[in-house]
């Protein structure tokens, strides 16, 4: 035993950074909503971008660890606590063992991450940890997590003393980018975007969307004026991605996201850069964004850039954490 | 700065589907040969293994590629988009003789219960069409059905092309819950549902077919490119089996 959920949230999920290789099987990716705060988790504990991490939405769960290890909250601000003591977000935490993790109220953001230096003890499903609720598949049993799952660590580095007789001891290093609110999201224009009236241009352009409550992990709905075609087209059933911002019958939109399918039949008329997806991820319902268009080489170039971050924060957190574990011999010393 | 927004080449559009993916766009159209000719780019992709794909999403008459940009270690020239670089690769695929005739597709026979129990918007198809219940199951099974594509749910196969006699649109209003395993006809093409889900397709029938398995390697039954035939069962059938 390891970790066990006392009181499960609203939706707390598995997740890595998506299955990929079996959308022609109509599977789709899924993973983490929030990918950049779930690879800085990750980065920030030395670990594999693609390590499971549990995401979890407000209200939150309450976990007890039942062994000692480091863990890093990443993501939104749900104010976290270990034994009612106020810890931070973005910074690895040594915890001792018997410690119970709770979010107090949500300050910031939408999604957080918990990343435990020990991989949880479970089975990838089609290369993936993450979980599919359609096909009940992945993650842990294919559903969310509920009170009473216990959750035990796989490999076994030996995490005791790091927090000494406290309940919790901060390591000394965080970090430096974590996912910005900002209300201006930049996308690519889609395959259909010549499809739009001028009008409908100048009013995508111009609005301030709302995100609607029907809103979850497969897609975000927008609420605005009308946006137009200039004529009505049936468009077959074609590829999706994550980001895709799709036009409805009705004129209204619709953002994909993490659990999106993997076709669908309405106009793309752009695409959320993947750098920007962190931010839109920790939108909840009735915040506003604008959309504003960037070239296809910008939106490389700052997916690249916000990726070489991470690449040099895990790299950099990898060498203390495994100083920190070689010197553990030393009880209480690092 | 070199940037296209869509480009045409050979007979295909292709476009970026956002930053991180490629679309390649034969027509806005339902056709055999086009399907055959995606279905081709889909296996010689598949063959290449290219080590920055991702991901392929092959559909009616295109075809997506994902790619992680930052396996493509040498940008070069510089002065190019990913997209581009991507494309250069690909391109050759693109150009190759299209030999769809050599790929033979697997024949798959599904039992399927025509019941009223089941057939929950059979009675209506008769009436708005004009012909008989019977009439809808003969003409339901008498034609071999291409598999399109796979997509909206795991395992869920676009099948066509229906008899346009039987041919209908979706329901005005959606289910809530579809029955897994329930087979629908919208417009000339005919589904089957692997899970209990929201669907707005016109229920003919139920199969006991497992159509998505998570325990097996391979979980979907229906694949791209596969020739499909229906054939009437039983209530009893359908229960026992």
């Amino acid at each position: 035993m390891s970790l066990q959920i006392i009181k499960s949230g609203l939706l707390d999920t598995i997740q890595d950074q998506g299955r990929y290789g079996y959308q022609h099987l109509g599977i789709n990716p899924g993973g983490a909503m929030d990918r950049f705060s779930s690879q800085s988790g990750n980065a920030l504990l030395g670990k594999d971008f693609n390590s499971p991490v549990i995401e979890i939405h407000f209200p939150a769960p309450i976990i007890l660890f039942q062994k000692e290890t480091i863990i890093c909250i990443t993501g939104a601000d749900f104010s976290p606590t270990i034994n009612h003591k106020k810890i931070l977000n973005n910074q690895p935490i040594a915890i001792n063992e018997n410690t119970v993790l709770q979010f107090e109220k949500m300050l910031s953001g939408a999604r957080c991450c918990i990343t435990i230096l020990h991989d949880p003890d479970l089975d990838k499903w089609l290369n993936s940890y993450s979980t599919n609720l359609v096909a009940g598949a992945g993650g842990f049993k294919g559903r969310a997590l509920k009170k009473g799952d216990i959750l035990n660590f796989k490999n076994n580095f030996d995490c005791k003393y790091l927090a000494a007789e406290k309940d919790f001891e901060l390591l000394p290093w965080k970090a430096s980018e974590t996912f910005t609110s900002k209300k201006e999201i930049r996308f690519i224009k889609g395959s259909e975007w010549d499809w739009l009236t001028d009008d409908a241009i100048k009013i995508f352009a111009e609005s301030n969307y709302k995100i609607l409550n029907n809103s979850n992990r497969m897609g975000y709905r927008l609420q605005g004026d009308a946006l137009k075609v200039k004529e009505e087209i049936q468009l077959i059933s074609s590829g999706l991605t994550f980001g895709t911002i799709q036009l409805l019958p009705d004129g209204q939109l619709i953002v994909l996201m993490a659990d999106h399918q993997t076709t669908g039949g309405y106009p793309r008329i752009g695409h959320v850069i993947s750098a920007d997806l962190s931010m839109l991820a920790q939108c909840n319902p009735g915040n506003e964004i604008k959309f504003s268009s960037v070239e296809l080489a910008i939106a490389e170039q700052e997916l690249i850039q916000q990726q070489r971050g991470l690449q040099q924060m895990q790299t950099a957190s990898k060498f203390k954490i495994e100083k920190l574990l070689s010197n553990i011999s030393t009880p209480g010393g690092f | 700065m070199a940037y296209f927004h869509k480009m045409n080449l050979n007979e295909l559009t292709i476009s970026p589907l956002g930053d991180s993916a490629i679309l390649l766009n034969f027509e806005n159209k339902i056709d055999e040969t086009l399907n055959r000719k995606v279905l081709r780019l889909f296996h010689e992709l598949q063959k290449k293994s290219f080590p920055f794909v991702k991901d392929i999403v092959p559909a009616y008459s295109s075809l997506v590629i994902f790619y992680d940009l930052l396996i493509i270690k040498n940008k070069s020239p510089v002065n190019k988009t990913y997209l581009e670089i991507v494309t250069d690769q690909i391109k050759n695929i693109l150009f190759e003789d299209i030999e769809i005739s050599s790929l033979s597709s697997r024949k798959i026979k599904i039992p399927v219960c025509y019941s009223e129990k089941y057939a929950l918007d059979i009675n209506d198809i008769s009436k708005e069409k004009k012909i008989s219940v019977d009439e809808i199951i003969h003409l339901h099974t008498a034609k071999k059905y291409r598999v399109y594509m796979i997509g909206f749910l795991p395992g869920f196969a676009y099948m066509g092309e229906v008899d346009e006699r039987i041919a209908m649109p979706r329901r005005a209003q959606p289910r809530t819950i579809v029955e897994a395993g329930s087979i629908g006809i919208a417009g000339r093409q005919t589904g089957i549902y692997p899970f209990d889900s929201p669907g707005g397709w016109q229920i003919i029938g139920k199969t006991p077919q497992k159509i998505f398995d998570k325990e097996k390697n391979d979980p979907v039954l229906l694949q791209l490119g596969d020739e499909i035939e229906f054939y009437s069962i039983t209530e009893d059938e359908l229960t026992n089996n």
